[in-house]
């Protein structure tokens, strides 16, 4: 047996052990409504014209790749290429998924959209697609980061969406994700809760990940181009796992191609501070799906933390934990500080402010290049722009004047 | 100790009663704090619940509204713990009520399936309801509950198949609970329109006993799904009246659904 080299392809509703359906019955005619619907349509020529035809004219694909030697000069002097769905319009890969599955809610007769948000970038680019499609949009948002994320409640807000505040539990993404499953459940003859990453129950792990494999076939395809050969390594974040997911994929069956998903470590792992799902976490059950996630003796999730809101998830998506399992792919704790630095560093060596989100994946790149040295190859998604992370950032490295009022 | 009584015996007992349909109550245990609970659980009993449906309060309960989302957060922030629910499963079924525990799965898994499952019978405990876990995936929680003779209850919802209303009453034993509306838990003004139909449906499809769940709040209410169900349940409304005033008040509102479910009309054909 080599699970390592080559695991097989999964559609779900299983990856290895994980995945699968652990949600309420109301939920299951709704799931099996949308896993036809999209069976359907992804073999249907007029969607997938639609679905290009708006990558190419709103979104903006194919995204560019960006080498960055003065940034690699920091990392051992290896090629460092960067994926970049930052210049995505709505600024980072979630477009990609929202629109797929926004044209999947007008197939299925839907009138409203629901989604939950962490950092605002999968809420903004919900409002974005249901403004642009004339869907009525509700985004769920934990009252913790819509402190942390202002810019991005008021840029949804300018879109035409409400942004509902949750004031359950740690007020963070777990709980905007479990009050839209309640909004779901009571609304669901209207409305697709159009979920934001790899995670949640069948069939969202497979829909979300096969709508965000476009980063992955571009990028193996530039890679290419650029340097002759397929990389060394692919490095991706990793929250519930939307962007590493995508760019991995297609660099599945390249054995000789590592895949280095990189989470968020916070104060550290050793601490109880921390959003280290793979690193720390342990199988359970959360938000319908047998995955690994970070949980007390007694089952109780346990709160997260990352500076980055979109990295603040006790869960990962049933695939990631399964690439895991199989070994192949590596999953590597990032702390908030390292992060910073890196996100720091790719701001004043290249001119590119990234979220913090895909910072993770850049400190991730610098430990790797120097591991590998000047000869290798390493692709990085970087998943987001920064503008909304602006405000943390000045907040950390102590650049507002005295007096200044908040950004 | 009495004997384990399970759900079905405790329904067919309401029957041979003559009472149209039990009364089953739902409190979370460790609301407001451990040992109110089971002192409200053994009030509620006293005042005419047939089955207790004892809470295993969980960090992330999708299913239920914001009443009993809140009395979970004050229990777990106040330290409850599994094995606090176990013991309130001895005491509570200790009164002769058919007791279970409804759980979201996860607290289950870990504690492990077939180890819950033990430690559920041995306490005296007549099964378990599983609002988040679907027959598709319990073949763990079906061989367990086979193995230690616990009810395992699973939902219906209005938008259930035929074919799933079938599958779902073969799995069940004790109850099917019919979730009266699309939504979560919580009191609503009238009791979804849906819900005759669905219990009409789910006996169709097989299923000895159906009880109605979800908005069920006074006792006008507990007597119209009374007329149809073989057992009304009630959860969000016990619990306003524990946290408003007390376990007298719990008891008090108890007596008063088991009062006009004693009068209601017998459901034809039962």
């Amino acid at each position: 047996m080599n699970e390592s080299a080559s695991p097989a392809r999964s559609n779900g509703p299983y990856f290895g052990d994980f995945g699968g359906r652990f949600v309420p019955e109301a939920l299951i005619a709704a799931l099996d409504e949308i896993d036809a619907a999209y069976q359907k349509a992804s073999n249907d020529p007029e969607y997938i014209a639609e679905l290009n035809e708006l990558h190419r004219t709103y979104t903006g694909r194919p995204s560019i790749m960006t080498e960055v030697p003065r940034f690699a000069e920091h990392a051992g002097n290896a090629r460092i290429l960067l994926k970049r769905e930052d210049l995505n319009h709505t600024g980072s890969h979630k477009i990609n998924n929202v629109l797929g599955q926004a044209l999947l809610t007008k197939r299925m007769g839907k009138t409203r959209v629901i989604a939950e948000t962490g950092a605002g970038q999968h809420g903004v680019a919900t409002a974005t697609a249901a403004a642009l499609l004339g869907l009525d949009c509700t985004i769920y948002m934990g009252a913790e980061d819509t402190r942390r994320q202002a810019l991005n409640v008021a840029r949804m807000r300018l879109l035409g969406a409400e942004v509902v505040a949750v004031e359950a539990g740690s007020q963070t993404l777990k709980d905007a994700i479990n009050e839209a499953f309640r909004d779901w459940v009571a609304s669901v003859e209207t409305t697709h809760y159009l979920f934001g990453t790899v995670a949640g129950p069948h069939p969202f792990p497979a829909l979300v990940r096969d709508l965000q494999r476009i980063v992955g076939v571009e990028a193996r395809e530039q890679v290419q181009e650029i340097t002759g050969r397929l990389p060394d390594a692919v490095v991706a974040c990793v929250g519930g796992g939307s962007n590493a997911i995508g760019i991995f994929h297609p660099f599945i069956d390249d054995a000789q191609v590592r895949l280095i998903g990189c989470e968020a470590a916070g104060d550290g792992v050793d601490t109880a501070r921390h959003a280290a799902t793979i690193t720390q976490g342990t199988p359970g059950v959360l938000h319908g799906a047998h995955s690994l996630m970070l949980q007390d003796e007694d089952g109780q999730t346990l709160e997260s933390h990352s500076i980055s809101a979109g990295l603040d998830y006790p869960g990962v998506g049933p695939e990631h934990a399964w690439l895991a399992a199989s070994g192949r792919a590596e999953y590597r704790p990032v702390t908030d500080t390292q992060a910073m630095d890196a996100f720091r560093l790719l701001c004043e060596t290249e001119g590119i402010i990234p979220a913090i989100e895909s910072a993770h994946a850049l400190s991730g790149a610098i430990d790797l290049g120097k591991e590998l040295g000047p000869e290798s190859v390493i692709l990085v998604s970087l998943s987001g722009r920064g503008d909304k992370d602006v405000n943390t950032a000045a907040r950390w490295f102590e650049l507002l004047d005295e007096g200044a009022e908040q950004l | 100790m009495s004997a384990v009584r399970s759900t079905a015996d405790v329904l067919d007992a309401v029957r041979a009663d003559g009472r149209p349909a039990a009364l089953v109550g739902y409190l979370p245990v460790g609301f407001p704090d451990v040992d109110t609970s089971i002192k409200a659980a053994k009030e509620i009993v006293a005042a005419g619940v047939d089955i207790v449906e004892l809470g295993l309060p969980y960090s992330d309960p999708g299913m239920d509204g914001v009443v009993i989302q809140h009395a979970a957060e004050v229990a777990l922030a106040g330290g409850v713990r599994t094995r606090d629910v176990l013991r309130a499963v001895e005491e509570v079924s200790a009164t002769g009520a058919g007791v279970v525990v409804m759980s979201y799965y996860n607290p289950v898994l870990r504690y492990g399936v077939n180890a819950f499952s033990r430690d559920l019978a041995s306490a005296g405990g007549a099964g378990m309801i599983t609002p988040d876990l679907i027959p598709d995936e319990a073949d763990d929680w079906i061989a367990a509950s086979d193995q230690y003779g616990l009810d395992r209850i699973f939902l219906v919802a209005p938008s259930s198949t035929r074919e799933r209303l079938a599958m779902t009453a073969a799995a069940s034993r004790g109850f099917v609970y019919a979730a009266s509306t699309m939504g979560v838990t919580g009191t609503r003004t009238a009791v979804g329109e849906h819900a005759r139909r669905l219990v009409d449906d789910t006996r169709a499809a097989g299923a000895a006993n159906v009880c109605v769940g979800l908005g069920v709040s006074n006792p006008a209410q507990a007597a119209e799904v009374g007329e149809y169900a073989d057992g009304v349940i009630v959860g969000s409304a016990l619990i306003r009246a524990l946290d408003a005033d007390g376990v007298g008040a719990a008891g008090k509102l108890a007596g008063e659904l088991a009062g006009s479910l004693a009068v209601a009309k017998k459901p034809v054909g039962k």
